[in-house]
């Protein structure tokens, strides 16, 4: 858990990259395995503090909700489950995922969990259904899901019953051209 | 203190007219290259374009930087400028604070013992208590503005009363309502607020023919958009001023405005106000500082910079929606303020946005796999 008076204090004093110390900002280097730079660190620092409104040291999934491009996510529910209450080393770990230094192994792995709501490490029939609901809403049927998604599985040599694993995915997902890169504003 | 989104009598109907989110936000990551070719197992499982918005949200959005305060630029970072700020501090809170302070208290003492007179004693003789009234409300502002040596340079020609016009302007912060009612008393259309302010609006700023509504309340839009309605077909109403954001924006961007004032069939007059953040920042961040706070803070300042400009009249063109008007409007203000704008609804600050815009998205994504689904 990041401390406490930390936050408080940053709030007061307007600036975030005052009161991150070396430590601090190797610290948060260490848990995302240096992917940031420090000036990366320091800017989500910043934002991490304007998210975290009431300065608690973790930002809620109603935090999260507030702002409305994320809200607008037709994945931000199923996101939420992994983001609410994220101190900010998980914040950083999290967001690690989109950097450009990131292996596309990573990112994989981060759209495996996305998929494996229940942590079991296999992923169901089911599993992708929900994910394919929440991307197509209302303008798909339940049968049309499950039979564009039992098709599309039977051509890739899986079957309805098939649970996939971490290393399907990497062997499905290694073969296209995944872009999963976020930048971070630095001022 | 409020813009126009009230005319809207019920909010179901909300979502179909505003302005298309997807043709501002940046390209890049929202856009999806348009894939082609029979639907693999990969592209159903590829859920990054939606992740990386996802991220790329939290990481920033434009929404809320509509809404940051901005820190004030330290600048006595030295031996010699600490001494000098030093000295600032004391003159601007022991010096130049008291002395607005009794300005301001005797603004009020003048204010008060000419208004109750006026409004108790004229009530026979409407035209003459009105115009008094407004006298006395521009002057009252005047004091306001001295209190915080506002430095105010108007340019363009002053408004003028007639019939059938509506003024518009950027909003940053309640002040704004202060300083063009210095030069003419407006009425305005705001939020109804609690404590002092509150009071003034149901006695005071009722006389130069204010209205206000609760943002929340439906059925306060409907009642305002009568009064609405009347008070521009009156001849001898003060002129009308709408605040069309709905809400305060940090003078650095203007958020989505509200079609109500675009919809009366007036000729609408753009305001832009521009404020120097040289000494103050003039954004009123109700989140975070009650409006007390806020003057506090504005008169503990040197000064209060800012630009008013009254823009050329514009009129709803043929064939254009009150919606493309509002936009076109708010594109000229944006323009001579020097303002960015976004595509965002103010209101979101207190609501979520509506479901219309992810289904956008899921729409989208649905057209694009069942095509591809059928391709063989």
């Amino acid at each position: 858990m990041w401390p406490q008076p930390l936050n408080s204090t940053v709030q007061q004093m307007g600036t975030a990259s005052s009161m991150l110390t070396q430590y601090d900002i190797e610290e948060v280097q260490e848990h995302c395995n240096n992917l940031f730079s420090q000036q990366e660190i320091v800017s989500l620092y910043e934002r991490f503090c304007q998210l975290d409104r009431n300065a608690k040291g973790f930002i809620s999934a109603d935090e999260f909700l507030s702002v409305p491009e994320f809200a607008m996510n037709p994945l931000s529910q199923r996101l939420l489950k992994m983001l609410d209450g994220l101190n900010f080393k998980d914040f950083v770990a999290f967001l690690s995922a989109f950097s450009a230094k990131t292996s596309i192994h990573q990112k994989i792995e981060l759209i495996f969990k996305v998929y494996d709501s229940d942590h079991n490490g296999k992923v169901s029939f089911k599993d992708m259904l929900e994910v394919l609901k929440d991307l197509s809403g209302s303008f798909m049927s339940d049968e049309q899901r499950e039979e564009v998604l039992s098709q599309v599985l039977r051509d890739a040599g899986y079957s309805k019953d098939s649970y996939l694993t971490l290393d399907d995915f990497i062997k499905v997902l290694g073969q296209s051209d995944l872009k999963m890169d976020v930048e971070v504003p630095v001022d | 203190m409020n813009g126009a989104g009230k005319l809207k009598s019920s909010s179901s109907e909300l979502d179909l007219d505003r302005p298309n989110i997807e043709d501002y936000l940046p390209s890049g990551s929202s856009v999806q290259p348009e894939r082609s070719g029979k639907l693999r197992l990969c592209d159903l499982l590829d859920i990054s374009p939606s992740l990386s918005e996802a991220a790329g949200a939290i990481v920033d959005d434009s929404f809320t930087r509509c809404f940051k305060s901005n820190p004030p630029e330290p600048w006595n970072w030295n031996i010699y400028l600490f001494p000098l700020w030093c000295c600032g501090v004391i003159i601007r809170y022991f010096i130049l604070f008291p002395i607005r302070v009794l300005g301001l208290t005797l603004g009020w003492i003048i204010f008060l013992s000419s208004f109750i007179p006026v409004h108790l004693l004229l009530k026979g003789n409407d035209d003459l208590r009105k115009k008094i009234e407004r006298c006395l409300v521009e002057m009252m502002c005047s004091f306001f503005v001295a209190s915080w040596t506002g430095v105010v340079k108007y340019h363009g020609p002053r408004p003028s009363m007639r019939p059938k016009q509506v003024f518009v302007a950027n909003h940053t912060s309640m002040i704004d309502f202060i300083i063009l009612e210095q030069m003419t008393a407006f009425a305005v259309i705001m939020q109804k607020h609690p404590g002092w302010v509150g009071l003034l609006q149901s006695t005071i700023l009722e006389s130069v023919g204010c209205i206000w509504f609760n943002r929340t309340e439906a059925k306060d839009r409907e009642i305002v958009a009568r009064k609405l309605r009347e008070h521009v077909q009156g001849a001898d109403n003060n002129p009308l001023l709408i605040f069309p954001e709905g809400t305060c924006v940090n003078n650095h961007y203007t958020v989505m405005f509200k079609k109500g004032a675009f919809e009366l069939g007036c000729t609408v007059c753009p305001v832009a106000i521009k404020y120097n953040k040289i000494f103050v920042d003039a954004f009123w961040n109700s989140r975070k500082q009650s409006f007390t706070t806020h003057l506090l803070q504005l008169m503990t300042s040197w000064a209060v910079v800012c630009d008013v400009w009254y823009l050329e009249p514009q009129n709803l063109k043929p064939g254009e929606t009150p919606i493309e008007f509002a936009e076109r409007v708010r594109g000229i203000i944006s323009h001579r303020a020097g303002l960015k704008k976004v595509p965002w609804d103010g209101y979101l600050k207190y609501s979520r946005p509506s479901p219309k815009h992810r289904e956008g998205k899921q729409q989208n994504f649905t057209e694009s796999v069942l095509r591809r689904f059928e391709e063989k």
